[in-house]
């Protein structure tokens, strides 16, 4: 479904990442996690297109297109989401107004009619309850004076309505007190079939225990070193990252 | 971030929908302002002897007056010896009803999308149509006046029913106001009157359509609505110009009358010719629309989307004069391209317990300027007066500017005066929060548009409020692509 090849990325002049390769399928979960400043979001970024970022080798195919070449909105529509780690606020926007607008935009893509109110509703009504999201949440503007963990169930919301092949959550369970975690990691489950690929990017271990991913794959400097199972993902959490980056400097010493 | 700013600027650069002319045969009154044209004017309407005296009072008094400099707006000197004064469409006689209407004007007020056609027309609201210089049609004339609603142009007015015109017409804004004000008394030419008896509660919209057509014509039209003890009524005002390389005068004067237990709900879309993207051409829209709230309890609401005109200077305020009266400003004002806009009000608290409210959007984009300019003054005996104002900016790229005038005069302690300010720009987070939906840059911005002049667009009749949500979406196209 995705195959990242060599991706060099830089920001502002600065390179970020430095190499990297993945491979992903359709129904598999992967986790990238990494240090802070390893390129983990900036990996985010440039798979959704964000125009700052510049790839400046490298290629990413999605689908059997070239996705490097679609604006970020053809990325959306042809089933690509990402689950922002900061929702942006838009006033006077309400959630159910942004979500519909998003939907409808998608099924035009697709040549598909817009969705009629009532077969909308529905769909929302069913949706609600896959990501425990409150009705009240839904008429607000999306993302205004929502708490940490509303704006993260909003996002899994939004991926339920928006139903895409692809979904990378960025650092979705930063911010997220321990039930907030557990009701976003239910959710993304609940969205797991095998049709549907999911990039998990994360710092920690915890939201993976719900998660329980195929794949981990560890980013440092910009560079996939270590990849595995999730076996991989507590090893980590039990040692940190240092005794990677230890290895790796031996790495690179040699 | 370039390409982002590179997008805004391709949505800001749309077309004018309502550019063309109409081609039918108009009664012209040539070039320049003299007493002798405005007697010409007030024959050709066939005024009473006072209505003549009241013009040249008007324009002696003007021409002792100076063009206002205080705006934040930046035009050259306004020739008025090159300027139409009177300009009609000709028709044979007197219309006794609509189908009498010139079908070349018919075919007009439907390509703007104004059907006079009764069976045709939306149910509730009723229409008067001012072209140019005159008053071409007014519909539901009848049925308003079975309940004892007056709504006739302002010619008709003058004639049927001169008692109320001589009681009311400039008591709101005298004819010594302002430059444009003065102006406007000598030489105005129609408009709208609406007078809405004791304790009727009108049963539909009344609306003014505007229309400016002949080339070199200016636009001097005079509303007037009067309101007696508890009654009701909502009224809207919509114009457009064909696009034209000259810039045209618009100089208005709209006065309302609000007796005790009354409301009167004002609401304007205006739609003036804003010039090309050079800023070449568009209309000057100087305008001095002024409420009173004469009686205890009464209220007065203006409701404004500006998004035409080259130039707009306008500042429709409340007198608010009776006890527990309310006044309030809802203005959402967009300019793009080269467009400058000063607009505002001016809530003034004579009376107890009075309240105001002041809630203005402001959009700015292309290298427009964009101007809040508002006064609250609470007098010595308004105890208890209350305003609260929210001013709120939103600019769209780097080139354009947003400002805000408030200015409060308290004169006694017991009032209550807040006044809130923001000013954003369309950031690229939402822009790419949006696009990362699948929605693209163009119906994002619409989108965060209209989200951000909701407050507005909500008090609106519903009818208007679609329109004017396209409007506004229209006047941003192709600022982003």
């Amino acid at each position: 479904m995705l195959s990242i090849k060599n991706i060099h990325a830089s920001v502002e002049g600065k390179q970020i990442l430095n190499g990297i390769n993945l491979e992903v399928k359709a129904g598999e979960v992967h986790a990238i996690m990494g240090p802070n400043g390893s390129g983990k979001s900036t990996l985010a970024s440039i798979l959704a297109g964000r125009e700052d970022y510049e790839v400046t080798e490298g290629s990413v195919f999605f689908e059997g297109n070239d996705m490097l070449e679609l604006s970020p909105e053809d990325r959306a529509r042809e089933g690509l989401f990402l689950a922002f780690q900061y929702p942006v606020e838009i006033p006077g926007v309400s959630t159910t107004n942004f979500i519909k607008t998003a939907l409808n935009e998608k099924r035009k893509y697709n040549g598909q009619e817009p969705l009629d109110a009532v077969s909308f509703l529905k769909m929302m009504k069913q949706k609600m309850q896959l990501v425990e999201i409150d009705k009240s949440l839904l008429t607000r503007s999306i993302n205004e004076g929502f708490s940490g963990g509303e704006k993260k169930r909003n996002e899994i919301f939004q991926m339920a309505m928006l139903e895409p092949k692809l979904a990378i959550l960025d650092e979705t369970d930063s911010g997220l007190d321990i039930d907030a975690l557990r009701i976003v990691a239910n959710g993304v489950n609940k969205l797991r079939n095998e049709n549907r690929a999911i990039i998990v990017i994360t710092h920690y271990q915890r939201l993976l225990d719900y998660l329980q991913p195929d794949f981990v794959h560890v980013l440092v400097n910009g560079r996939i070193v270590r990849s595995g199972t999730k076996e991989l993902a507590l090893e980590l959490e039990e040692k940190g990252y240092d005794f990677l980056k230890d290895e790796l400097s031996l790495a690179e010493a040699l | 971030m370039k390409e982002e700013i590179d997008v805004l600027e391709q949505t800001v650069a749309s077309d004018y929908k309502y550019g063309f002319v109409t081609d039918i045969d108009t009664d012209v009154v040539p070039k320049g302002l003299s007493a002798e044209v405005i007697r010409i004017i007030s024959t050709k309407k066939n005024e009473p002897e006072w209505m003549l005296n009241w013009r040249l009072k008007a324009y002696h008094h003007w021409l002792t007056m100076e063009e206002p400099e205080w705006a934040n707006v930046h035009y050259p000197p306004i020739n008025f010896q090159d300027i139409i004064y009177y300009a009609a469409p000709k028709k044979k006689n007197k219309l006794n009803n609509l189908d009498e209407v010139d079908p070349e004007l018919l075919k007009t007020f439907d390509k703007l999308g104004i059907s006079l056609n009764e069976q045709k027309r939306l149910t509730g609201v009723a229409v008067d149509v001012v072209m140019d210089s005159v008053s071409v049609a007014t519909s539901f004339k009848k049925q308003l006046s079975e309940i004892g609603v007056i709504f006739c142009s302002m010619s008709e007015a003058i004639q049927d029913h001169p008692d109320l015109v001589k009681k009311y017409l400039g008591s709101v804004v005298p004819m010594t106001d302002n430059y444009f004000a003065a102006l406007n008394a000598a030489v105005f030419t129609d408009g709208s009157f609406c007078f809405i008896p004791k304790g009727v509660r009108c049963p539909m919209e009344l609306s003014t359509y505007f229309r400016i057509n002949t080339e070199g014509a200016g636009q001097f039209e005079r509303t007037l609505i009067v309101a007696e003890d508890e009654a009701y009524v909502s009224y809207l005002e919509g114009c457009t110009a064909p696009m034209r390389d000259e810039n045209q005068l618009h100089a208005a004067v709209v006065e309302l009358v609000a007796h005790t237990k009354s409301e009167i709900k004002y609401s304007t879309v205006q739609n003036w010719y804003p010039g090309d993207e050079n800023g070449k051409g568009g209309v000057y829209n100087f305008v001095t629309k002024r409420g009173i709230c004469q009686g205890d309890h009464s209220k007065i609401s203006w409701t404004q989307v500006e998004t035409g005109s080259a130039i707009t200077w306008k500042y429709p305020s409340v007198i608010l004069k009776g006890d527990n009266s309310i006044g309030e400003f809802y203005s959402v004002a967009l300019t793009n391209n080269k467009q400058q806009a000063d607009t505002g009000t001016k809530m003034l608290h004579i009376g107890k317990n009075t309240r105001s409210r002041i809630v203005s959007k402001g959009i700015s984009a292309g290298r427009s300027q964009n101007s809040y300019r508002g006064l609250v003054r609470a007098g010595k005996n308004a105890l208890n007066a209350r305003n609260y104002s929210q001013c709120d900016s939103l600019l769209l790229g780097d080139k354009c500017g947003a400002h805000t005038f408030p200015y409060i005069e308290s004169k006694n302690k017991t009032a209550v005066i807040e006044h809130e300010a923001t000013t954003s720009k369309i950031g690229e987070d939402q822009l790419f929060y949006c696009r990362q939906r699948g929605i693209d840059a163009e119906t994002a911005v619409a989108l965060i548009v209209t989200g951000f002049a909701k407050e507005v667009m909500n008090q609106l009749p519903m009818e208007f409020a679609v329109e004017a949500q396209k409007l506004l979406a229209i006047s941003l196209e192709g600022s982003v692509g």
